[in-house]
C-alpha cells in the first residue's frame, strides 16, 4: 500500500522547553531536515535545529559598501566631471564635503540590503506552505511551540518518527499533508 | 485585570508588564484593540477633528502654492521663519522613536518593548510632518524635484554636493526609509498573529498578504533576529547623523549665534528630550483609552520621565554654554547675540524658553510627579512647546539682527503659518489614530518574550 505523501510529522508543545528538549534529541539522533515554529524568537530552538549562522550579515555589508560606493561615485561625478562649479575656490573634488552622503547613502543601502536579504533568504513572500495544513497551526503565531520533522530528511519512516517523536509526550502529533 | 495604577511600596520599582499575563492573553489584549469591530466613540471623535485640522492645513498649503511664500511672514532678512522652525522640531521629535527601538535595543533595555511600536510609527509620522516643510518652503514644490535631488533633468543642472541643504535631503529622506523599513520588519510577526486570530475572511486574507506567509519558523527567526540587530545597529549612527546634518543647515554659515562647533550634540539631546515628551503625550491617552495600564506601566513612564529629565540637563548646560562662549570670545558681534537673546525684542521668547525647557521641567526630579500620569502629561506639554520656542529662537533670533545694522529687521508670522504648523498636527494625529486602529500599536511578538514562561528552563 503506498501512503499519501506527507510533507512531515508534526509534534506540538505546550512550552518551550519541551519543545527545545525534543529538537536537541531530534538532531542529536541525526535528523537534520527539521523545523521549530514558535511564536517568538527562540535562540534555543534555532541551535538546537543546527541553524547557527545566516548571510544576512554578508549582504548587508554588501548592500553598504554598494550604497557607499555609489554614493561617493555620484558625487564625484556630478562635482567634479558633469557639472564642475567653482564655490569660492574650492577643489572640484573636495572629499571631505561629500562624507556625509556618502555615509546616508552607505546606511540606506545596508539597510535595505538587511530587510529584502532577510525576506528573500527566508524565501518570502510565500502564498502557500504545507505546514499550514496542521491543524492546530494556527497557534504557531500564538502560544504553541512545534517541531516539524520532514519526509525529506534521508533518517525519516513515518512509523519510526512517530515513535521517536511520541517518546517526548508531545500534546498531538499530526501528519502534515503536502 | 486592568485596574487604576497602584504605585508599589518605597523602594520596589513597578513591573514592566502586569501580572498574570500568558502568551494568549498578551496575543488577544493587542490585536483585540484592531480585530473588535466596535470601534470606540472616542476614536471617531479625535479623527474627526483631526481630519478637519487636517482640512485647514489642505487650505492653506492650496492657496500657498497659488499665491506663493508671500503669505507668509517671511521676508529680508528673516527668510527661514515658520517652516524651518517646524521642520526642525518635527524631525526632533522622530528621534525618540529610533533612540526606543534602536538604540534601547541595543543596550537591552527590555522595557522599551511595550512602547517601541507606536514611538516608531510616531517617528514615521513626525519625519512625514517634517518632509512637507522643505518641500513647501520652496513655493513651487513642482520644481524642488531638480532642486532637491540628483536626477538626470532635461537641463543639464545638479544639486551643490558641498552644501549641508544637500546633505539634509539624504539624511532625511534615508532616516525615513530606514525608519519605515525597521517599522515594518517589526509588522510581519504580528501581522501573521493577526492572520491566524482574525475571524472573518477578509480580514485573514488582508493580513494574511501583509504576512507575506510568515509560518515563525526557527530558521526565519534566525535571520530575522540578525537583520533586526544590524538594523539597530545601523539606525543608531543614523539617528545621530540625522540632527547632526540638521544642525550644519545653520553651524556651516556665519550668522551669529548658528556659527557654533557644538550645535550637532546640542540639537541631537533636544530633539531626543522633545521626543520622549511626544512620546509621554501619545502613550499617556493612549495606555487610559484602551486601558494598557497593563502593558504600558507606570515604569514605562517613569523611565520616560527620567531621559527626559537626564536630556534636558544636557540641553540647559548648552544653552549656558552658548551664551558662555558669545561671552568668552568677546567678539563683538557675539557679544550682541548674547544681548539680543537676553534684552532683544524677541527676549520673552527666549525667556520662556529658560523656563518651559529648563526651570518646569525640574519637577521631574520628584519620584512623585515621574509616577502621576497627568503631570507628566502636562510636563510634556511644556517641553515640547519649549522645544519649539528654542527652534523660533534659534531660527529668527540670529537672523534678525546679523553684522550690519541697516539690514536688521523684525518677523512677525502670518495666519497662514499658524495653520500650516497647526495643520500638521492634525495630520499627525490623524495617521497615528488610523495607526492604532489598522495595526497592533504594542509589539506582540516582543511583548511575549517578557514573559516568565518565555524562558527555555534548563
Amino acid at each position: 500500500m503506498i501512503a499519501e505523501p506527507v510533507y512531515g510529522l508534526m509534534a506540538e508543545f505546550e512550552n518551550p522547553t519541551d519543545l527545545v528538549h525534543a529538537a536537541k534529541a531530534a538532531y542529536a539522533a541525526g535528523y537534520r531536515k527539521m523545523d521549530a515554529y514558535t511564536p517568538y524568537p527562540l535562540e534555543e530552538a534555532s541551535e538546537a535545529i543546527g541553524a547557527h549562522h545566516n548571510r544576512v550579515s554578508l549582504i548587508v555589508l554588501i548592500g553598504a559598501m554598494l550604497g557607499m560606493i555609489g554614493g561617493y561615485s555620484l558625487e564625484y561625478w556630478v562635482s567634479a566631471v558633469n557639472y564642475p562649479i567653482n564655490v569660492g575656490g574650492k577643489p572640484f573634488h573636495s572629499w571631505p564635503a561629500f562624507i556625509p552622503v556618502t555615509f546616508e547613502c552607505a546606511v540606506l543601502g545596508a539597510g535595505l540590503a538587511a530587510v529584502f536579504g532577510m525576506l528573500a533568504l527566508n524565501g518570502l513572500p510565500q502564498p502557500y506552505h504545507p505546514v499550514f495544513n496542521a491543524p492546530n497551526f494556527v497557534r504557531a503565531s500564538r502560544d504553541r511551540f512545534f517541531l516539524c520533522i520532514e519526509s525529506q530528511d534521508p533518517k525519516f519512516s513515518l512509523a519510526e518518527t512517530k515513535r521517536f517523536l511520541d517518546g517526548f509526550h508531545p500534546d498531538e502529533i499530526t501528519e502534515v499533508p503536502y | 485585570m486592568d485596574g487604576p495604577d497602584k504605585l508599589p511600596p518605597k523602594g520596589i520599582r513597578p513591573p514592566i508588564i502586569g501580572p498574570g499575563q500568558t502568551f494568549g492573553t498578551v496575543t488577544d489584549r493587542i490585536a483585540g484593540i484592531v480585530l473588535t469591530k466596535h470601534t470606540p466613540i472616542f476614536w471617531f471623535i479625535v479623527v474627526a477633528i483631526a481630519a478637519s485640522i487636517f482640512g485647514m492645513l489642505n487650505t492653506a498649503v492650496a492657496y500657498l502654492f497659488a499665491r506663493g511664500t508671500g503669505i507668509w511672514g517671511i521676508n529680508i532678512p528673516v527668510g527661514w521663519g515658520f517652516a524651518i522652525v517646524n521642520f526642525v522640531w518635527w524631525i526632533g521629535i522622530g528621534h525618540a522613536g529610533t533612540l526606543i527601538s534602536a538604540i534601547l535595543l541595543l543596550f537591552k533595555q527590555t522595557w522599551r518593548t511595550s512602547i517601541n511600536r507606536f514611538a516608531e510609527a510616531m517617528t514615521i509620522f513626525a519625519v512625514m510632518q517634517a518632509g512637507l516643510f522643505p518641500l513647501i518652503h520652496t513655493g513651487r514644490p513642482w520644481l524642488a524635484a531638480y532642486w532637491l535631488f540628483p536626477y538626470p533633468n532635461s537641463m543639464g543642472v545638479w544639486p551643490q554636493f558641498r552644501s549641508p541643504l544637500i546633505w539634509d535631503v539624504f539624511a532625511v529622506s534615508t532616516y525615513f526609509t530606514v525608519s519605515f523599513l525597521f517599522w515594518a520588519i517589526g509588522l510581519i510577526p504580528d501581522f501573521a498573529s493577526m492572520r491566524d486570530s482574525a475571524k472573518t475572511l477578509v480580514v485573514r486574507r488582508i493580513y494574511g498578504m501583509l504576512a507575506m506567509g510568515w509560518r515563525g519558523s526557527a530558521r526565519h527567526w534566525n535571520r530575522y533576529e540578525t537583520a533586526y540587530m544590524l538594523l539597530a545597529g545601523l539606525a543608531t549612527p543614523l539617528v545621530l547623523s540625522v540632527h547632526s546634518v540638521v544642525s550644519f543647515d545653520f553651524a556651516v554659515s556665519v550668522v551669529p549665534g548658528w556659527h557654533t562647533t557644538f550645535f550637532p550634540p546640542y540639537f541631537v539631546a533636544g530633539a531626543i528630550y522633545s521626543g520622549f515628551a511626544m512620546v509621554l503625550i501619545l502613550a499617556i491617552p493612549f495606555r487610559y483609552l484602551y486601558g494598557m495600564q497593563d502593558f504600558i506601566t507606570l515604569r514605562h513612564l517613569q523611565n520616560c520621565g527620567k531621559l527626559m529629565l537626564a536630556t534636558g540637563m544636557i540641553v540647559a548646560y548648552a544653552y549656558m554654554l552658548e551664551m558662555f562662549i558669545g561671552w568668552y570670545s568677546n567678539d563683538k558681534y557675539e557679544l550682541a547675540m548674547v544681548s539680543n537673546r537676553l534684552h532683544g525684542p524677541y527676549s520673552h521668547f527666549y525667556w520662556m524658553l529658560v523656563a518651559c525647557n529648563i526651570v518646569i521641567p525640574q519637577v521631574l526630579w520628584f519620584n512623585k510627579v515621574r509616577s502621576t500620569p497627568w503631570m507628566l502629561f502636562c510636563v510634556a506639554l511644556v517641553v515640547n512647546s519649549g522645544m519649539w520656542l528654542e527652534r523660533f529662537v534659534i531660527v529668527v533670533m540670529s537672523l534678525q539682527r546679523d553684522y550690519l545694522p541697516s539690514s536688521w529687521g523684525m518677523y512677525w508670522f502670518t495666519k497662514w503659518d499658524v495653520m500650516i504648523f497647526v495643520g500638521t498636527m492634525g495630520f499627525f494625529t490623524m495617521l497615528f489614530f488610523i495607526f492604532i486602529r489598522l495595526m497592533p500599536a504594542i509589539s506582540i511578538f516582543e511583548m511575549r518574550t517578557l514573559l516568565p514562561q518565555a524562558k527555555v528552563k534548563e
